[in-house]
């Protein structure tokens, strides 16, 4: 078994022992369509963390939740300790967990560069009055861009360095995000879709990348709807239908789940859970 | 037809102290617009408040001109609060609804009979610029540059404004290349992403709004200062409007594009209007008019400036969309 085994209860809500995110009775509704409704759920520390459902289930209501883009009608989100309530998102953010979006947010009238330095935090140069003195930040500025350069390297994008953002494809703008995303070291991070319309070959380097998230120490949610790539990197799974937590448990456990298949048959007759056959 | 007269005039304004005013409002208005993408509609409203915080004091209190500059910053900050803490956390489009309408109250407070004890009413204020006069190191009757007669006054409020836009246009230049700038365009772009990489979008917002502002109301103080009489009718939505024409024309976000954009602007106005005054002039000498009069003549010329000038700008800017420092690059995404 690997180091990343995990043995905790596979049932909705059940408790994980070094829990980095603890969400609480949650409820969400958009007039009277409740789109989030989550009793209790907790996301395993430096661990990777899938979130599926089928469309419409409110996975990303729930991550616009946790994040601060969102206020819960009810309901209470804690991570590392803290309470989210009411914090706004950049604030969120800066506590260390860092989302990126199924819909890429690139800056496109922004050089690719500029897309990843804008993501690192604490920069001296932010501030109004010591932004016009270069001599006070140049140096946190050069740090930060070779920092970028490499990142960059690592998401096969050092080729457009210097092109605007605007320019790149919708999976180059993907990577660029996710890329952008870890310019700030979160301690949590929270993937939409990062695989949509990236080609498999990507993909593939991709979930390495995910990957090596853990082994430096960060935890990881995402979402996805690939099954094949939730079975290989993610060590846990939690499931959303209808807004509410459905099913938990490895991804092993998830494919021969009843009330997973049920959750997607409804919309999804094709669907591979990746179960055993 | 003089032209030597026609084109040292349509320069000269293009340059003036007067064409100055119009750099600063347009150089807040980019800030404002052109960096962080605020709709704001009312930079014609922190204008008169950089006239009217300067005339007022003075001519009406006797304040020492220094105060006055300090009463022009601090409320053009007020103005720039007031107007972002109810709007900059909604949607793009309620700053522009804000601004419009308060930029209109301002000038209608300002016109208005019942405040003239004040503000001077429509006929506005005058006898706030001795201070400006008295620091003026040229001869009274100054120079004639070209065909162009300046005079002492107008010389020195045109050098001085130099210097400070030079001053100001440098400090946006340096403020929107540094990490600061950064954040502003990245607002521009998509403030969830700036958000969602723990920038307080609001905060900056707000500074950019008041920086954009004071810079609006110095434009606002040199106008009047070369006008020598500050009225509320100089400060009407069409300021603004003037003012997007000058960015788009001299190219959205670029530092340079308010202050050439200007030079563009009113060198064609300018240019327009004197060319149509001598050709629709009669003399008794020559009692007909260089243009047939069923066309333009001297009661309408006036009219027909816009009109020209108008056509010009609408071909520059089919011909060249970024403007004349944009960058065409970003124009092909300016739609996503
Ligand atoms: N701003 C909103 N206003 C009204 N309804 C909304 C809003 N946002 C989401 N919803 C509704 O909430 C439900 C959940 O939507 P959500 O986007 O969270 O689903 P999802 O699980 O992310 O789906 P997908 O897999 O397709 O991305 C949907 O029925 C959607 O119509
Ligand atoms: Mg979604």
């Amino acid at each position: 078994m690997s180091a990343n085994a995990v043995n905790y209860e596979p049932v909705p809500g059940s408790a994980k022992d070094d829990a980095i995110l603890v969400v609480d009775s949650v409820r969400r509704a958009f007039g009277g369509l409740v789109a989030v409704d989550v009793a209790h759920v907790e996301v395993p520390r430096n661990k990777i963390t899938a979130l599926i459902g089928p469309n419409g289930a409110g996975k990303t209501t729930f991550f616009n939740l946790l994040t601060g883009f969102d206020t819960p009608d009810t309901g209470d989100c804690v991570f590392n300790g803290n309470s989210m309530n009411g914090i706004p998102a950049h604030k969120v953010a800066r506590s260390g967990m860092i989302r990126t979006f199924q819909l890429t947010k690139a800056l496109s009238r922004m050089s690719v560069i500029e897309n990843m330095r804008l993501g690192a935090a604490d920069q001296k140069g932010e501030s109004f009055w010591r932004g016009v003195f270069s001599p006070l930040w140049r140096t946190q500025e050069a740090a930060i861009t070779t920092k970028a350069e490499e990142l960059l390297a690592r998401f096969n994008l050092a080729h457009m360095r210097d092109e605007l953002a605007g320019g790149l494809s919708g999976g180059q703008r993907k990577l660029l995000e996710m890329a952008r995303a870890l310019m700030a070291e979160p301690e949590m991070v929270m993937l939409d879709e990062p695989m949509a319309g990236v080609n498999p070959a990507l993909k593939q380097s991709l979930l390495e990348h995910i990957k090596a998230l853990r082994t430096e120490g960060r935890t990881v949610l995402f979402v996805e709807h690939d099954m094949d790539m939730v079975r290989e990197i993610s060590d846990w799974v939690i499931v959303m239908a209808e807004g509410r937590i459905i099913a938990e448990g490895t991804p092993d456990d998830i494919g021969s789940n009843q009330a997973v298949v049920d959750a997607y048959l409804g919309t999804h007759h094709d669907v591979d859970l990746g179960g055993p056959q | 037809m003089s032209w030597d007269l026609i084109l040292s005039n349509s320069l000269y304004t293009a340059v003036s102290a007067n064409a100055i005013a119009y750099m600063l409002v347009a150089l807040g208005l980019n800030v404002h617009f052109g960096y962080t993408g605020l709709l704001n509609f009312g930079q014609a409203g922190f204008a008169a408040i950089g006239a009217y915080s300067l005339s007022i004091p003075i001519s009406r209190y006797d304040w020492p001109w220094p105060f006055a500059l300090a009463l022009l910053l601090v409320s053009s900050i007020l103005l720039a609060l007031l107007l972002g803490i109810p709007t900059l956390r909604l949607r793009a489009d309620y700053l522009a609804i804000v601004t419009i309408a308060i930029a209109e109250i301002i000038r209608l407070f300002l016109n208005s009979v019942r405040f003239t004890w004040l503000t001077g009413g429509n006929d506005g204020l005058q006898g706030f610029t001795r201070w400006m006069e008295n620091l003026n190191p040229f001869p009274e009757n100054g120079v004639t540059l070209w065909a162009q007669k300046v005079d002492g006054y107008r010389l020195w409020l045109m050098l001085s404004g130099w210097v400070l836009l030079t001053i100001v246009a440098t400090g946006v230049y340096l403020l929107m290349r540094s990490p600061w700038g950064r954040v502003l365009k990245s607002i521009r772009e998509d403030e969830d992403a700036a958000r969602s990489l723990g920038k307080n979008v609001f905060a900056y917002k707000m500074q950019s709004l008041m920086l954009g502002g004071f810079i609006g109301s110095l434009g606002g103080m040199w106008l009047v200062l070369d006008k020598q009489s500050s009225q509320p009718q100089d400060f009407s939505t069409t300021f603004t409007f003037f003012a997007y024409t000058i960015i788009i024309l001299g190219g959205v976000a670029r530092a340079k594009g308010p202050i050439i954009g200007t030079m563009i602007f009113l060198f064609l106005i300018q240019f327009v209007d004197i060319t149509l005054q001598q050709a629709t002039r009669t003399t008794p000498t020559d009692p007909t008019p260089l243009l047939p009069t069923w066309l333009v003549d001297q009661n309408n010329f006036s009219q027909v400036r816009f009109i020209v000038a108008g056509l010009v700008l609408a071909i520059l800017v089919v011909v060249r969309p970024q403007g004349i420092f944009g960058d065409k690059r970003e124009q092909a995404f300016d739609v996503r």
